[in-house]
């Protein structure tokens, strides 16, 4: 809003267009105490000399500049505000004073940056969108930096870790003692020993009586049986020591590596129970298949491949999309392709699904060459297929391979996530500070109206005191939104004020006729209180009240409030003093005020039979109920 | 040599897609988009506002004033003019809570005083003499030029109301007590009620300003603002 400071006497000169259609008389205007008039002043940042107009600094009291704590450094022999801070950083700083928005150097160092910022009062938030993206992707940086540094300073043992934490420290960690080193260079050798196993045991190894070669499996059946039992103990032991040590054991048994070594040692397992039976051997044979997943308990050893495995979930949508734009193309050249062979004899494209494998090989442009068209059309369809494969394949792999370098530079971190957390937190952010300043014309409107009260009791010293808290810019901005509110004849409040009262005036058409004394504010049109006894005026289609002088109205201030208990709970509940049980209706700011919200205060107790239903009740209570509260 | 159906379309697709792509590399006429030019026209506006001597004469302000009044002008309208766009997001800026953009609109017809579309320091600064340093008279016109929304003399029910209505969308939603859809209509009854003395639906400019300087309350408030600048 500063940024338009220079427009607020424009404002509120225009605010002359509301006069002739108020009905009430407008509040008073803050006079300008301060017979400055608008001078240059020196800001001397370690040695180079800035100038400004004092108003421009004044446009954002709440930072160092603005508000009075810049007098902190002021020199008195030079007659100029010393800052011992960087002079090339400070730049920014004053172009936000000028131009009301706040740029993120590139070249300047983010960490120094936030001190300079923390320094002058400064809230990084608003920082304008053309520099905002650069200085929250170098915030998170500097942040992965340091968390980084901290992790491999988490060598120090903690003094007080049971054995199960040690266990499960030095598995995830094997670098925290020797034997977890150990324990983590055993396991890997016995994959690899389990893995080349596997491999070996299907290669053909010499003759044997009979003609035909021997699997080396076959022929050292026990020696492979008694190397591939000793792996699955060893990986069995592992898996139970790790479902003993992990601290949350079910969070354990779903994580991808506890599957994985499910997986691994199970095959053993069925294929010790089902070695008797012949039916199912088939079945067993299969199962050998999964014995290969034990390599990738090698991701546990490998930085790499975890990374891999990251990326590939990371690039989940790049994948789809490739996967998806494949198999459209896939179909349609099948589709294309086999009846353009059709009528060619002994063509090898005997069915749309038999055609699916040509398009697939010539598309990636692998080409064996066992299919091949014949017709022209074919001829013609099938170039086309492999110069749209090229592009198809093309498109996604970069995404993929961008992705791949990017999350291995920064350690797996899930941006998309993150980015979305920090936008909403910005925007939260944002939306505090906007409303703080809402709150703040609230808040001072409540002890504004002190102010007031004390020019028309015309004591000049404690007006003086308060009129220094607000700076004369926000006074003036405030006194031109009460004169809105005085010109439309409502108020400003803050959403939780007029949540409330929405509750509370869905019964509309209420009058409050109150003979008493107190003077209720023309301010409301419909229901509820007039509260805030302040000079006089009551537009003509509310009650009168007899008016007091303002020394009364500072002593004893009345309130009338609306019975709400029609729409909330039962009748029982009535007797009982509500405490503010969401009646915010009048409220003051001044610290000796007491305000107490009575459902029904008995100022003439209620007529016994008193009919449950909403609208009668309203009626039988038309006569309200007064609060009396005490100020000052 | 008979081309079969399929051969057919295949031939068919190569040229077509060779058209295309001759097309796209302008050969065959179709040419690039010139829309990227256009944008360009509208920007580059300046205004240089006259002399500081002339308007020292014309307007009521001193030198000093219109100093003032032209640094704050030019450090949010670099170019020298304010367009409507950007005047009602300065207007706006200072009623957070509602929606001051109707009534940003009045104002800046108030203001734009030659009907050009923009306002120049000059046009600025005129009324914000008028405002701040006029007689009563002067001011009390001003208001009825604002009110009245064609031009013609004559503040007629719905001109008003689409006032009122601006007004009340400034204050936004949360107020107290709940803003309901007659209060506009009932507030511009309360006022023709008042200024139209001869009840025939139209408000004129000698009965807004007689019955302006009867009442105590609006004269009082016509000089709240002096001490503006």
């Amino acid at each position: 809003m500063a940024g338009v400071s220079a427009w607020l006497p424009f404002a509120r000169a225009a605010a002359i267009g509301w006069m002739p259609v108020a009905n009430g008389p407008m509040p008073v205007a803050p006079r300008d105490h301060s017979k400055r008039k608008d001078e240059l002043i020196v800001l001397n940042v370690s040695g180079r000399r800035f100038q400004t107009w004092r108003t421009t600094l004044d446009r954002y009291p709440d930072s160092l500049l603005g508000s009075s704590e810049k007098e902190f450094f002021f020199n008195e022999e030079t007659k100029e505000y010393f800052f011992d801070r960087d002079p090339d950083s400070f730049r920014s700083i004053l172009n936000f004073y000028r131009t009301g928005k706040l740029h993120y150097p590139r070249y300047e160092c983010i960490s120094a940056y936030d001190e300079e910022l923390a320094f002058f009062g400064i809230i990084p938030e608003i920082i304008g969108d053309c520099c905002y993206e650069e200085y929250k992707d170098r915030k998170r940086e500097n942040v992965e930096r340091l968390q980084d540094d901290q992790e491999e300073n988490k060598d120090l043992k903690l003094p007080n870790m049971t054995a199960r934490e040690t266990m499960w420290r030095a598995f995830e960690n094997p670098h925290t003692s020797t034997m977890a080193l150990v324990f983590y260079y055993v396991t890997g050798f016995f994959i690899a020993i389990s893995v080349l196993t596997n491999v070996v045991e299907t290669v053909p190894c010499g003759t044997s009586t009979q003609q035909k070669e021997v699997p080396c499996g076959e022929r050292y059946t026990v020696a492979f049986f008694c190397m591939d039992t000793a792996c699955v103990m060893i990986f069995t032991v592992e898996y139970l020591m790790r479902l003993f040590a992990a601290p949350s054991r079910y969070h354990f048994m779903r994580s991808v590596m506890s599957i994985i070594d499910v997986v691994a040692i199970l095959p053993y397992y069925i294929g010790l129970v089902m070695t008797d039976n012949e039916d199912v051997s088939g079945a067993f044979v299969t199962l050998r298949v999964f014995r290969v997943f034990r390599i990738f308990k090698f991701s546990r050893h490998s930085q790499g491949l975890r990374i891999l495995g990251y990326t590939l979930k990371s690039c989940a949508s790049e994948l789809g999309f490739l996967l998806f734009s494949l198999t459209m193309a896939i179909i349609i050249f099948a589709t294309v392709m086999f009846y353009a062979e059709k009528g060619s004899s002994s063509t090898k494209f005997t069915s749309i699904p038999a055609s699916f494998w040509y398009t697939i090989v010539t598309m990636t442009t692998l080409g064996y060459g066992d299919m091949v068209p014949k017709t022209i059309a074919g001829k013609i369809f099938g170039s086309i297929c492999s110069l749209s494969g090229v592009l198809v394949i093309a498109l996604p792999v970069p995404v993929i391979v961008s992705n791949f370098s990017r999350i291995y530079h920064q350690n797996q971190r899930a941006d998309k996530r993150r980015a979305q957390k920090v936008q909403k937190a910005r925007l939260a952010r944002i939306r505090i500070a906007k409303t703080g300043s809402t709150n703040a014309f609230l808040q001072s409107k409540r002890s504004g109206l002190l102010d007031e009260l004390l020019e028309l009791t015309g004591t000049e010293a404690d007006e003086q005191k308060l009129s220094k808290s607000v700076s004369l810019l926000e006074s003036q901005h405030y006194h031109l939104l009460y004169c809105l509110e005085k010109t439309t004849a409502h108020e400003f409040v803050d959403e939780q004020a007029f949540e409330q009262n929405n509750l509370e005036t869905a019964l509309q058409s209420y009058t409050s006729p109150s003979p008493s004394p107190s003077s209720s504010h023309g301010e409301s049109t419909s229901t509820c209180c007039g509260c805030r006894a302040r000079r006089k005026n009551t537009p003509p289609y509310h009650h009168h009240h007899p008016q007091r002088g303002p020394l009364q109205e500072l002593s004893a201030i009345h309130i009338q409030c609306v019975d709400p208990a029609s729409h909330k709970t039962s009748r029982s509940s009535l007797n009982q003093k509500a405490e503010d049980g969401g009646r915010v209706n009048c409220r003051r700011g001044q610290v000796t005020t007491a305000i107490i919200s009575l459902q029904t205060p008995p100022r003439r107790p209620p007529p016994p039979p008193i009919p449950p239903q909403a609208p009668p009740s309203i009626q039988t209570m038309s006569s309200s109920h007064i609060v009396k509260v005490s100020a000052l | 040599m008979y081309l079969e159906g399929l051969e057919m379309i295949g031939v068919l697709v190569v040229v077509v897609v060779f058209v295309k792509v001759l097309e796209h590399f302008g050969w065959l006429g179709a040419g690039y988009d010139d829309s990227v030019e256009d944008e360009l026209e509208q920007s580059a506006v300046r205004h240089r506002p006259e002399g500081l001597e002339q308007l020292e004469a014309q307007t009521r302000f001193s030198r000093k004033e219109l100093q003032i009044l032209y640094r704050g002008f030019k450090n949010e309208c670099p170019s020298g003019v304010v367009n409507e766009d950007t005047f009602k997001d300065i207007y706006s800026q200072f009623f957070p809570q509602g929606d001051a953009s109707t009534y940003a609109h009045f104002l800046f017809n108030a203001f734009d005083t030659d009907h050009n579309g923009s306002v120049s320091f000059e046009d600025f600064v005129m009324g914000l003499s008028i405002l701040l340093r006029g007689t009563i008279t002067e001011k009390l016109n001003w208001a009825f030029n604002l009110y009245d929304i064609n031009k013609d003399g004559y503040i007629t029910k719905e001109e008003m109301l689409d006032i009122m209505k601006a007004i009340y969308d400034m204050m936004g939603k949360c107020t107290y007590p709940v803003l309901k859809e007659e209060t506009p209509h009932q507030h511009v009854e309360i006022f023709f009620q008042k200024m139209d003395k001869n009840k025939d639906g139209v408000v004129t400019i000698d009965e807004f300003i007689d019955c302006c300087q009867n009442d105590d309350n609006i004269m009082r408030s016509m000089h709240l603002f002096e001490n503006v600048i």
